[in-house]
């Protein structure tokens, strides 16, 4: 054991990790509230091409899910990782390889999607250079990953780094099928494949980006935070293996339900729909595991603004996991596709749930990674509350925008005519959009908080030099 | 319990758990995407659908550059009110030169699939130009760079044509050697409406409009 006492876990690398995290989510949110007031006042792009909304949006959601979350996904993976398997990170300069490389790539790529080079499938925009080089660096992630574990100085995988491992392999997965392509020129390149067919791939990667990426890694970070933070073991074990396989294997065929009444085949709409119901299942079983996990620490949430973020996730979670399921039912589905009920739904993921935990788990590392306390737990008790507003506020006007749209397009009188012109529709949408801005505000306002107070925790100090535990004798590996 | 057993390998073994995630991963895009892949019938063109022109797909290059798709979707749903209000519904066959595919997944906009030959090339013009001008209270942006560049300055049109004619569109030597001079002394804007006046336009008979 004297051995691995010698090791220092690779700390700094976490701590960058959560700083280009924190960036990334400012600006891509404040683009986010850029792009909901250009739905209220089309002006606001001032006539240049890189401030118009079609080329902002991808930038806003590529730097979302691509900038904080996977930046927030590979701090904790690092931090969890060394952690779970008692030993320093595999190849530390790799990893710090992947922090750069992957800044890099968000960095150029976001502006490459300004100056309009861009594939046009959804979060998967970027063009064929980038595309080889998020490839190359989710190889190098993989190994620091998977090498950590490898190395490891104690005989069972934790359970988040299954969740972890999942993220990895099946994101490489779907986003080498979905990227191929034939380059035209450097900036351009054209599917393989055409049509219906390119709407099939595209979607099996869309919904399992989602999938693997927001729900996935981020119930890596779940399994890992919660438990830790509520002081309390994992509820169920038994529970978790049987949800992590049933996830992995279900969340895959449920891609076709965003092509309802669409130019594909049917059958592959209602298998779609029939697996998107049954993943209700795999996602409640998270929930209730990490819910009993902390249901005999609940008088921590009083005191810890941290573990209020965590739970509350937990509760997004739950909300979003169930609201999916209902909406890919193809009688619901007829009524949200193509409204603003999918733009409220993927927030109360995004917000609700990646946003939530990722916040939790920064509150809780950023202290303990300098060896010191959190700044201010006001401000971050303050955050909670502004986090949650923006969160509901942002549903709700989109619920209500959404279902309005939907049935008001649907809408026919008695002698079958259209009750409504599109444009009617379309201009009755002001409150609403005016009521999303103020969400988004609202929910902004709370990150620059957290950014302020994270800064102000870490500011002048180096990591902490810490080491990995004695492993019991009963579960170690002698290596 | 059996199953447990056989569970605690798998997490002792980092290419056990490797491999299980990829194996058990990988049965439903099977199972979903191979059989979609092989079906003929959504490869086969519907009507009279045909390859871009050398401007058309120009302008719908300059469509996925704008992001248009974001707001527009292009895929009618056989709905009776969507019908009604776009036209006949979308078949897979209208696609099979769409690479990539720009059904979209938001409304924010109107759906555009059929909006081939609904208003003049001079609405258009002044549309994209200034919305608001036409359509009052509409929230979509204005376009003006697209009337100060030249259609030819949105990519080498020659080697897109080749690329295309790669993937298996039928482009004649003679259509890709005369790319480059259809082009001459358009606008960007000229290729986009040309674009969207040919859109949806390819189901022919007694479908057709």
């Amino acid at each position: 054991m004297e051995a691995v006492s010698n090791k220092v876990y690779h700390d700094t690398v976490v701590i960058r990790l959560i700083q280009f995290s924190v960036i990334w989510a400012l600006l891509a949110m404040l683009g986010g509230v850029w792009l909901a007031a250009e739905l209220i006042w089309p002006g606001l792009d001032f006539g240049q091409y890189w401030l118009s909304f079609g080329r902002l949006r991808p930038l806003h959601t590529n730097g979302v899910i691509f900038g904080f979350g996977v930046s927030a996904l590979m701090a904790t993976a690092f931090y969890s990782v060394q952690r779970t398997s008692h030993v320093p990170l595999f190849l530390p300069r790799l990893a710090w390889f992947c922090c750069y490389a992957w800044q890099l790539v968000v960095l150029l790529g976001g502006l490459s999607l300004l100056a309009g080079y861009n594939t046009s499938k959804e979060y998967a925009e970027l063009e064929w250079p980038f595309d080889i080089a998020i490839a190359i660096v989710w190889v190098c992630f993989g190994v620091v990953f998977f090498g950590t574990i490898a190395m490891r100085r104690i005989r069972p995988i934790y359970i988040s780094n299954w969740f972890y491992g999942a993220l990895i392999i099946v994101i490489a997965m779907l986003h080498i099928v979905n990227s191929l392509a034939l380059p035209v020129s450097p900036t351009q390149s054209y599917s393989l494949f055409a049509g219906a067919q390119d709407a099939i791939v595209q979607w099996w990667y869309g919904h399992n980006a989602v999938g693997f990426l927001l729900t996935g890694g981020f119930l890596g970070m779940l399994y890992y935070f919660l438990p830790k933070h509520a002081g309390r073991p994992i509820w169920s074990y038994r529970l978790s293996v049987l949800a992590f396989w049933a996830f992995v294997y279900s969340y895959i065929w449920a891609g076709p339900h965003h092509l309802h009444y669409n130019s594909v085949p049917e059958w592959v709409q209602s298998l779609g729909m029939v697996m998107s119901v049954v993943l209700l299942a795999p996602s409640w079983a998270t929930m209730v595991n990490g819910i009993m996990t902390v249901s005999t620490a609940w008088e921590k949430l009083r005191t810890d603004p941290a573990l209020k973020f965590i739970v509350l996730s937990l509760a997004f979670y739950g909300l979003a996991t169930f609201e999916g399921p209902m909406m890919s039912i193809r009688s619901v589905n007829v009524v949200s596709h193509f409204t603003d009920w999918t733009i409220g739904h993927v927030h109360s993921g995004a917000l609700g749930w990646n946003a939530m935990i990722t916040y939790g788990t920064f509150y809780f590392m950023a202290p303990r990674l300098v060896g010191g306390e959190l700044y201010s737990s006001r401000l971050a008790n303050l955050h909670f509350w502004l986090a949650l507003a923006g969160t509901m506020l942002y549903i709700v006007a989109m619920w209500a925008a959404g279902v309005s749209q939907g049935l008001l397009w649907l809408s026919v009188d008695d002698i079958g005519e259209l009750s409504f012109d599109f444009k009617d529709i379309m201009a009755s949408m002001v409150p609403y959009y005016l009521l999303r801005l103020v969400a988004g505000l609202i929910f902004l306002a709370g990150t620059f908080l957290m950014a302020y107070n994270l800064y102000m925790t870490v500011r002048g100090r180096p990591a902490r030099r810490a080491v990995p535990p004695a492993v019991a004798p009963a579960f170690g590996v002698s290596r | 319990m059996n199953g447990m057993w056989l569970h605690r390998k798998i997490e002792e073994n980092t290419g056990l758990l490797i491999f299980g995630i990829l194996f058990v991963s990988a049965i439903g895009g099977l199972v979903q995407l191979l059989p979609i892949l092989e079906q003929d019938s959504l490869e086969t063109a519907a009507g009279n659908t045909r390859p871009y022109s050398a401007i058309e797909l120009t302008g719908r290059d300059i469509y996925i550059r704008e992001g248009c798709s974001v707001c527009h979707s292009q895929q009618i749903r056989p709905l009776i009110a969507e019908v009604e209000r776009y036209g006949p519904y979308s078949r897979a066959g209208e696609f099979v030169y769409d690479r990539p595919f720009l059904w979209g997944s938001k409304r924010t906009g109107p759906d555009l699939h059929r909006i081939g030959g609904k208003y003049t090339d001079d609405w258009h013009r002044i549309h994209l130009l200034d919305p608001r001008a036409v359509v009052p209270g509409s929230i979509m942006p204005a376009y003006p760079w697209l009337a100060r560049r030249e259609a030819s300055a949105a990519g080498d049109i020659t080697a897109k044509m080749r690329g295309l004619r790669r993937l298996g569109h039928p482009y004649t030597d003679a259509e890709i050697a005369g790319a480059e001079a259809e082009l001459e002394d358009l606008l960007e804007i000229d290729a986009l409406i040309a674009y969207l006046q040919m859109l949806g336009t390819g189901l022919g008979g007694e479908d057709g409009q």
